[in-house]
């Protein structure tokens, strides 16, 4: 791989795989996650959830449950705020509907809150949840997409005061339609139009440790909420309106958590633990069961999305248009947002088509609720787009990569997608400015070997052999939304305390962090000191999510580490007798000393000077960003997979994967994120799929019946970095979080089709399913 | 009941409920490197060395491990200087969040103490009891070919 620079010197610290910062306290299992605390007098928090899929409580007796000993507190709709809110922690105003209570007087699906008990211990906790009387009065549920479409389908929230519902009294939580040119005429004009219709399932982000906190007041009365969170700004914020309490009088910190993926980025158990801290004045700890977590927390947004093309005879798109229809569940939490990227993240990858149109509709039902997951939306687009774009392959005999290249956006292009699809409203007008994809797809198939096995269907008993691929986008964080702020202030001893608000979930955003801020002031990482995460300490970020943390947090770290690289040149001047206007182009900063004319001084000494001795300040600054852009990342897919022809089931034998996300600031961990995303992604091809009762129960809440990667299932995960220098990210980086989880649905369907000549459009790919798909095509 | 346990060498006599996991006792007597991720044997997160074999320690009664000796991620490394499956870790970056780090890791001591020179397919099976959702594993099989090559004492073979 080759090693980008700057215009003036390579990198001494960035494009280096550093260890972890927090990699030695994780190698020797401190005990910093939320759970790990000991805190006296803490009690523990059960929660009762609704068996009914759509009910109204008619009664809840909670008298036999509070009057247990042991029990501090029990929590209804009767003793708890009736604010509405969204559980989403986006961006304020957050573009979901506040269709949520903290306890509702009708429970919306199997799982939703009808009560929370604490008490000294877990078990007695759980013995007062069975001590509660509830009666409900059973409603007609909605328990699919067709249903909540259906005319006369109960409508799932009837309650005047929500707000920010699209059309509450049909199902739609959301509504999008975005149009381009003319797609009729287009259509009309096209030597060859295809369409597909695919289906994704109901998933689960399954972080091994589950949701999280631990509440308590501090000497001064202050809650502190210690959570397991992607967005400790948004819980703050969040819990501040539900529970009616000031900013000011809430902490959040986030210690070091096991992965969120998405799920942590709403708030779903801060407010319940902190009201009970606040009623008992005890510390109070709340963790989700893995059932629960199953069937109470988020998943991936099902969605049924149909994808029409239209081309002239070389394959030249000139018409695209996607209809996608999104189950949200029981509440709306990013409904809107979800929606809209299945279109936004994969449209403009297509550019040369001039026409055209995205809309859809994310709908209310009576199943588990929809949330922020890894891919965001984009993960469900691609699967019919890029089957889409292997049928007009086959129509218009081209090889699918061949057809790719002929449409996918380059370098200094743009798309009117950008502008017109933004995250709940309009969007951003950029044009590309990093673009790899043409090597991304050259270096993929040669490595995968796609001339010699694409359509050759070799066999070996009953194994049959295909190759697939797919091509992807996303983006870098959201443009004029997305805010992430640090503040860097430096010690006599040549090192820098890095705060960020930036929300590492195991991602090593904290490492990558402190690289970029330890480049600029040419220090080794193991000078920079990073908090980050405690609403009370680090200036504010967004959090964790939308491939934002590397472009949006790390450019404003690398602006404060500028703006303290030239607080130390105005003191390194004094110190050298040079003049301070000129300092910034006489000096220099190298492994912890400046250097001018030929004279050197350590950092320490400059530290040493501002602090104790002449014109004394402490050396320091905070800066911030909110991105003008979003550029995405590029990916070129590639799987070889074997079927067996009697069972149905699909091995995947070699994954390959080429993204281009600018300069890696540290190339481990940008493959890291890659490796993880393809195997996640992989789950939901294959396995991966929450199965429903006809009541709307979950089925199979447990990590033994839903069936995630362990490492005998996958193969070696092959990714290439290809760099590409993005001018507006920090140090020329782009997002690498989220693009790989897209790819191992549309890669694995083409590698079937391949393999056997079946188009599968729905997931997981399960022998029943290809099986049956096989059959039907032979008899 | 009373068990005794020698956990990371050091003997404990404990009161233990009748329903009481080795891995509740564990994390009440301080051991926090235990973490528990399911609490039905599925994930791993939980396991322990127990005489030295690997166990989900949330399958395992706490009254049934009396007189066991028990081994925990804060008993591996030796002061300030790490487990050759620790720095095997830490260089190959198979650590991401952590949360299912400990569990790996006291699985591929008892792994490479039985196959001190394993496949690739042989790593994959003996670590396909301990779920990780964060890295692909790809990291983590190299860094257990590193740790048993260092620990072999021979050159780094792929």
């Amino acid at each position: 791989m080759s090693r980008s620079e700057t215009p003036n010197r390579p990198f001494q610290v960035v494009g280096h795989s550093e260890r972890k910062v927090d990699g030695i306290s994780l190698i020797t299992g401190q005990p910093q996650f939320v759970a790990d605390a000991d805190l006296r007098e803490t009690l523990h928090v059960r929660l009762l959830t609704s068996p009914q899929a759509h009910a109204r409580i008619s009664r809840i007796d909670t008298s036999a449950a509070e009057a247990m000993p042991g029990v501090a507190c029990v929590l209804t709709h009767k003793n708890t705020p009736e604010t509405r809110y969204t559980t989403a922690g986006q961006g304020f105003p957050e573009p979901s509907p506040y269709d949520t209570r903290m306890f509702d007087t009708k429970v919306r699906f199997v799982g939703d809150r009808v009560a929370a008990v604490a008490a000294e211990t877990p078990e007695i906790a759980d013995e007062a949840l069975r001590a509660i009387r509830v009666e409900y009065e059973p409603l007609k549920a909605v328990l699919s997409l067709d249903e909540a479409l259906a005319v006369g389908a109960p409508i799932i929230h009837d309650e005047p005061e929500s707000e920010g519902i699209y059309e509450a009294a049909g199902n739609v939580a959301a509504d999008v339609d975005i149009s381009v040119g003319d797609l009729g005429k287009a259509f009309e004009e096209s030597d060859v139009v295809v369409e597909a219709t695919c289906e994704t399932q109901y998933a689960q982000h399954t972080p091994i440790e589950t949701h999280v906190v631990w509440s308590y007041l501090d000497a001064d009365g202050r809650l502190v909420l210690r959570s397991s969170t992607q967005v400790p700004f948004h819980v703050r914020r969040i819990v501040g309106y539900v529970l009616g309490l000031p900013i000011r009088s809430i902490r959040v910190i986030k210690p070091r958590i096991g992965g969120g993926f998405g799920t942590k980025q709403e708030i779903l158990l801060e407010d319940i633990a902190g009201l009970i801290t606040l009623r008992t004045r005890r510390p109070a700890l709340f963790s989700l069961s893995r059932q629960e977590e199953f069937v109470s927390s988020r998943t991936r947004h099902p969605m049924r999305i149909r994808v029409k093309m239209g081309a002239d005879k070389e394959g030249r798109l000139h018409a695209l248009e996607m209809e996608a229809l999104s189950n949200t569940g029981a509440y709306g939490s990013h409904a809107l947002t979800v929606l809209s990227n299945a279109g936004s993240k994969t449209l403009p990858l297509y550019n040369k088509a001039a026409n055209v149109r995205f809309f859809g509709k994310a709908l209310y039902t009576n199943l588990p609720v929809g949330g922020a997951y890894r891919g965001y939306g984009a993960t469900q687009g691609y699967f019919p787009l890029e089957m889409a774009m292997d049928m007009l392959a086959e129509q218009t005999h081209l090889d699918p990569i061949e057809i790719r290249q002929r449409n996918h956006i380059r370098s200094g292009e743009t798309s009117p997608i950008f502008e017109k699809l933004g995250e709940g409203r309009e969007g951003v007008a950029f044009t590309i400015r990093s673009c790899e994809l043409e090597r991304c797809i050259e270096i993929g198939r040669e490595r995968i070997g796609w001339h010699e096995k694409r359509g050759k269907r070799r066999t070996s008993g009953p194994w049959i052999h295909g190759v697939g691929m797919s091509i992807h986008m996303q983006g870098s964080g959201i443009p004029h939304i997305d805010m992430g702020a640090a503040t860097i202030k430096m010690n006599e001893d040549g090192s820098f305390n890095l705060l960020v608000g930036a929300t590492d979930l195991g991602t090593g955003s904290d490492t990558i962090l402190a690289q970029i801020a330890a480049e600029v002031l040419g220090v080794p990482v193991s000078h920079m000191v990073v908090t980050s995460s405690d609403t009370d300490i680090t200036p504010f970020d967004v959090g964790a999510y939308a491939s934002s943390t590397t472009y949006v947090s790390g450019k404003a770290v690398e602006r404060a580490a500028n703006k303290v690289r030239e607080q130390i040149f105005n003191v390194a001047a004094s110190m050298l007798e040079i003049d301070p206007r000129t300092a910034l182009a006489e000096l220099t900063l190298d492994r912890g000393r400046v250097a001018g004319g030929k004279r050197l001084i350590s950092l320490s000494e400059v530290c040493q000077r501002a602090m104790y001795s002449n014109e004394q300040f402490q050396i320091g600054a905070t800066a911030s960003c909110v991105p003008e852009e979003s550029p995405p990342p590029f990916l070129a897919s590639f799987a070889e997979i074997a079927v067996d022809r009697e069972t149905g089931f699909i091995k995947v034998l070699r994954y390959v994967a080429a993204v281009d996300c600018g300069v890696a600031i540290n190339p481990k961990m940008a493959e890291g994120q890659m490796e993880g995303a393809i195997v996640n992604g992989i789950g939901f091809a294959l396995t991966e799929e929450m199965k429903f009762s006809s009541t709307g129960r979950v089925r199979n809440p447990s990590l033994f019946d839903y069936k995630i990667p362990c490492a005998a299932d996958v193969p070696p995960i092959e990714v290439i970095l290809v760099e590409s220098y993005e001018p507006t990210g920090p140090m020329g980086a782009k997002s690498v979080g989220e693009i790989g989880i897209n790819a191992p649905i549309p890669t694995i369907a083409s590698a079937l089709y391949d393999a056997v000549g079946i188009r599968l459009t729905k997931t997981p790919f399960t022998p029943e399913r290809v099986l049956a798909a096989m059959n039907g095509r032979t008899s | 009941m009373k068990v005794n346990l020698i956990i990371n060498g050091a003997s404990h006599l404990t009161d233990v409920a009748p329903g009481e996991t080795l891995l509740e006792l564990l994390r009440r007597e301080g051991y926090k490197s235990v973490k528990k991720g399911c609490g039905t044997g599925d994930c791993g997160a939980c396991a322990v060395l127990l005489n030295g074999r690997a166990v989900n320690s949330c399958l395992v009664l706490a009254a049934k491990a009396d007189g066991a000796e028990v081994k925990t991620l804060e008993g591996i490394s030796d002061g300030d200087s790490l487990h050759p499956v620790q720095q095997a870790f830490l260089d190959c970056g198979a650590v991401q969040c952590g949360y299912c780090t400990p569990a790996m890791v006291l699985t591929t001591i008892d792994f490479l103490s039985r196959n001190p020179d394993p496949t690739d397919n042989e790593i994959r099976a003996a670590i396909s009891g301990n779920l990780c959702r964060c890295t692909g594993y790809e990291k983590q099989v190299e860094a257990i070919r590193q740790a048993a090559a260092a620990m072999r004492g021979g050159p780094n073979v792929a």
